[in-house]
């Protein structure tokens, strides 16, 4: 690395550092989870009473209009959740910053294609929101067909160009994720320090190895299946029109062939921050490492194989249904063997309750919460009265509203003194953590009863005796905005102090090798590779 | 601090909720939901009583082993704080208490199991049948025919707002139920309401053949246990029996476009007498009016 530090825009555009990169993904999940907030913020507005006003009057629309317009707000909080706040950061930000650091690595394998990842990502997002100011419908902008964008609703049932954009905006995401997935799978396999055996590695270099495999073997698939609703929609084919021969079904297996290892991708990275800062507080060494690890690879694996059971009411095949309803449920035993083994890495430690441990220990207990439903909702028996319900929305809240962006704010806190120098304020970043775990409970708890009463999922309006739990879900929301506004403020405090932050801030419990760098880290480090024991 | 306290408060907390679900759900005999119920809607048959029944043992098992996993956080937490706890052990293994908590969740899954997989194939299995309803969904509403009965169709449309706030309106629209019905007949809830309702005869199993005329939808009514998809170009079947004569009410559960929220789908079971004599009225007027509706 002979040039000199690049300064100024070059710096950024121009970037190949993986940190740079890294905290570039940052800001990009931060702006477009603001978004996506925003966009849940109107939908619980609108459903915090009965009847069709809310969006009406901000918007100045026709109750007609406002029906679609909510059903965009849901579409686009779902897919800017998934491929734009939670996968960048957990994957592109984390990943970036913190893999090459973990495995004693100068950089990324292919610094360049890094860089292209990162900046396929702005415009994949431009073209999702242009998506909702373009006809989706004649006469309504957007497309409000869901994020899984099931045929026909996605072809014939919106004639606009509008999901042509949202198409496009998924196959720029997801290149830019298939080309990050390689750089991972490479770097880590390529580049660990001498003496750093797999078997050695931390577990979220673990983590972000599993979820690059499952990125390489999913994405495709969905690139394919929105590939084939591109064509039908445009150029006559039918693969999901009944008319031509061709069905709606294979669209969902397609769709639900990717759409089940994502949730996965979505979570995994989650697991290994927490399994960190566990470890980290509780002054102890992670509890089963192999076994923590090995569950990782076993839920990435098991993940490819359950795919259908979001699918039990389109009229499969009881056998069909049987063997998903088992498959399912053994994701529930590697799940299982992480939370005991988290709890284990406690039992005997010293714990100290900084807002990292506060969150990774929400985490442990709201993933908990959302995984049992999980067990309830894969009985294709019990399902048949909660899919499509609002218990459904409640239990993938939990696992990820709950689980993977309360793992995003703990590494947020736990790393925010190694990437900036600067440390957060303690009190202040205490109480942001309140306000958060507090109204996103009152958000998502409520909507378990909702859902067992019945109510559907995507609906702009409700029956009247759904009222009183939807008025606590919305205000839940308000406190969580709280919560939100104030990590705003923490994180902006946090920037504008000095960097005061020591090269090992937590102490001994920290043994990865990012605290054995300066904070923040040197624009190049590992001049000389570590050696591992 | 005081543990106990909270577990009974939690417990009592807890009677207190399902006891006034309980009370609740003991009035007239209309399958719909509540406000603020915490519950499953009301079973009216046994498909929806066996869900009901074990989504209830599973609620149990899972309440039992989320106490459990908070209990355990909850000890650790107090019990090796910082003060309480300076040193750290060093343990990072333990074979024996790594294969409990292996088997022992595969032993709870594999018993979940024995309940689950039966339950689907009752519910799946369709058994002999006396006759068939097929429903097509439309962008956005039900369609209904009886081809075992001349094939009487028609078409069952929310009832909008308007006519719900409107006395007269309302009156009107009650009125025309009525006499679809064949017997007074009132609206008892917005957004669930239906123009005119599908009628089915008490005690009787009735096969449902479900398609979708332009996009997926699904006919779900929760008080029978039954929720399948209506996909163009493909015939699902499914099946109920209804133990009492009442109003039942579900809502299009596949997001199907703008007026998703709009198709609700409402359910008149009567007796068996009068079954027959709404067939022959209703005869009269809908009898092979099938337009909408396939293969005829």
């Amino acid at each position: 690395m002979a040039h000199a530090d690049p300064t100024g825009w070059k710096r950024w555009v121009y970037s190949t550092n993986h940190k740079d990169i890294g905290v570039m993904y940052l800001w990009f999940a931060f702006i477009a989870g603001m978004i996506g907030f925003t966009m849940s913020g109107l939908i619980r507005a609108e459903l915090a009473q009965p009847g069709v006003t809310v969006l009406p009057a901000i918007f100045n629309m026709s109750e007609d209009q406002a029906r679609h317009m909510f059903n965009v707000l849901t579409t686009g909080h779902g897919l800017i959740m998934v491929f734009f706040m939670v996968m960048p950061a957990l994957i592109g930000g984390f990943g970036n910053y913190f893999v090459p650091l973990m495995i004693g690595a100068p950089d990324m394998a292919f610094p360049r294609m890094n860089n292209i990842s990162f900046w396929l990502m702005p415009p994949a997002f431009i073209l999702l929101l242009l998506s909702t100011f373009v006809e989706g419908n004649p006469g309504a902008a957007g497309f409000g067909g869901g994020w899984t964008a099931y045929a026909p609703l996605s072809t014939s049932g919106h004639t606009g160009p509008s999901m042509d954009l949202a198409i496009f905006s998924l196959h720029v995401a997801g290149a830019s994720s298939i080309m990050g997935a390689i750089n991972y799978i490479t770097t880590i396999f390529n580049m660990r320090a001498p003496g750093m055996t797999i078997h050695k590695m931390p577990l979220f270099a673990w983590s972000v190895l599993i979820t690059a495999f499952l990125l390489v073997l999913s994405l495709p698939v969905l690139a394919g299946a929105i590939t084939m609703l591109l064509t039908d929609r445009n150029f006559g084919t039918t693969f999901f029109d009944p008319a031509g021969g061709g069905d709606p079904i294979l669209y969902q297996h397609l769709f639900w062939f990717f759409g089940h290892p994502e949730v996965y991708i979505m979570i995994l990275p989650a697991f290994g921050i927490v399994s960190h800062i566990i470890s980290t507080f509780s002054k102890k060494p992670i509890f089963g490492y192999l076994g923590m690890a090995y569950a990782m690879a076993a839920i990435g694996f098991i993940g490819f194989v359950v795919w259908a059971h979001h699918m039990y009411t389109v009229g499969l095949d009881v056998d069909t249904k049987a063997y998903f309803v088992a498959a399912t449920m053994v994701i529930a035993v590697p799940t299982g063997v992480k939370i005991f083994s988290w709890i284990a890495t406690m039992w005997g430690g010293s714990i100290r309750f900084t807002v990292p441990m506060l969150y990774a220990i929400a985490f442990i207990l709201l993933f908990t919460v959302g995984g049992v439903t999980g067990v309830v909702l894969s009985n294709a028996g019990a399902d048949i009265v909660l899919h499509d319900t609002y218990y459904v929305v409640a239990h993938f809240h939990y696992v990820l509203s709950l689980g993977a962006v309360f793992a995003i704010f703990a590494g947020m806190y736990y790393w925010m003194g190694k990437m900036s120098g600067k440390q957060y304020p303690e009190f202040l970043a205490q109480i942001q953590f309140w306000f958060t775990f507090i109204g996103v409970n009152m958000i998502f708890f409520p909507q378990h009863f909702l859902g067992l009463q019945g109510m559907p999922r995507r609906y702009v309006d409700y029956t009247d005796a759904h009222a009183y739990w939807n008025k606590i879900s919305s205000y839940g929301y308000m406190v969580t905005l709280i919560g939100v506004l104030l990590f705003i403020v923490v994180m902006g405090v946090t920037l504008s102090r000095k960097k005061t932050v020591a090269d090992n801030q937590w102490g001994e419990g920290a043994t990865t090798l990012e605290w054995t760098l300066s904070s923040p880290p040197p624009f190049h480090q590992f001049n000389e590779l570590p050696r591992i024991k | 601090m005081n543990v106990k306290r909270l577990i009974a408060g939690a417990f009592v907390a807890l009677t207190v909720f399902f006891g006034f679900a309980a009370t609740v759900s003991a009035q007239e005999r209309v399958g719909q939901p509540k406000d603020g119920g915490l519950w499953l809607i009301e079973s009216a048959n046994e498909q929806a009583a066996k869900v009901s029944e074990f989504n209830e043992a599973l609620l149990i098992l899972i309440t039992v082993i989320t106490i459990f996993v908070f209990a355990l956080m909850f000890w650790v937490m107090f019990r090796y704080r910082e003060k309480a706890n300076p040193t750290p052990s060093k343990t990072s293994h333990n074979t024996f208490i790594e294969f409990v908590w292996t088997v022992v969740p595969i032993g709870i899954l594999v018993g979940i199991g024995f309940w689950s997989i039966p339950l689907l194939y009752y519910q799946d299995v369709v058994p002999e049948t006396e006759f068939a309803i097929r429903v097509t969904g439309n962008q956005w509403n039900w369609t209904y025919n009886y081809p075992d009965h001349d094939g009487i169709e028609f078409t069952s449309v929310v009832v909008d707002d308007a006519t719900h706030a409107d006395p007269v309106k309302r009156q009107a629209a009650e009125k025309s139920l009525s006499d679809f019905l064949g017997r007074p007949a009132h609206f008892n809830a917005r957004l669930l309401d239906t123009d005119n309702r599908l009628v089915v005869p008490v005690d009787t199993k009735i096969k449902v053949l479900l398609t979708a005329s332009d996009v997926i939808h699904a006919w779900t009514v929760p008080s029978f246990g039954v929720k399948l998809d209506a996909v163009p170009g493909r015939l699902n079947e499914t099946w109920f029996e209804v133990d009492e004569v009442g109003t039942y009410y579900g809502q299009c559960s596949e997001l199907c476009g703008k007026d998703h929220a709009y198709m609700p789908i409402a359910v008149e079971v009567v007796s068996k007498e009068e079954f027959a004599r709404w067939v022959e009225q209703a005869k009269a007027e809908y009898a092979d009016a099938g337009t909408v509706a396939f293969g005829r």
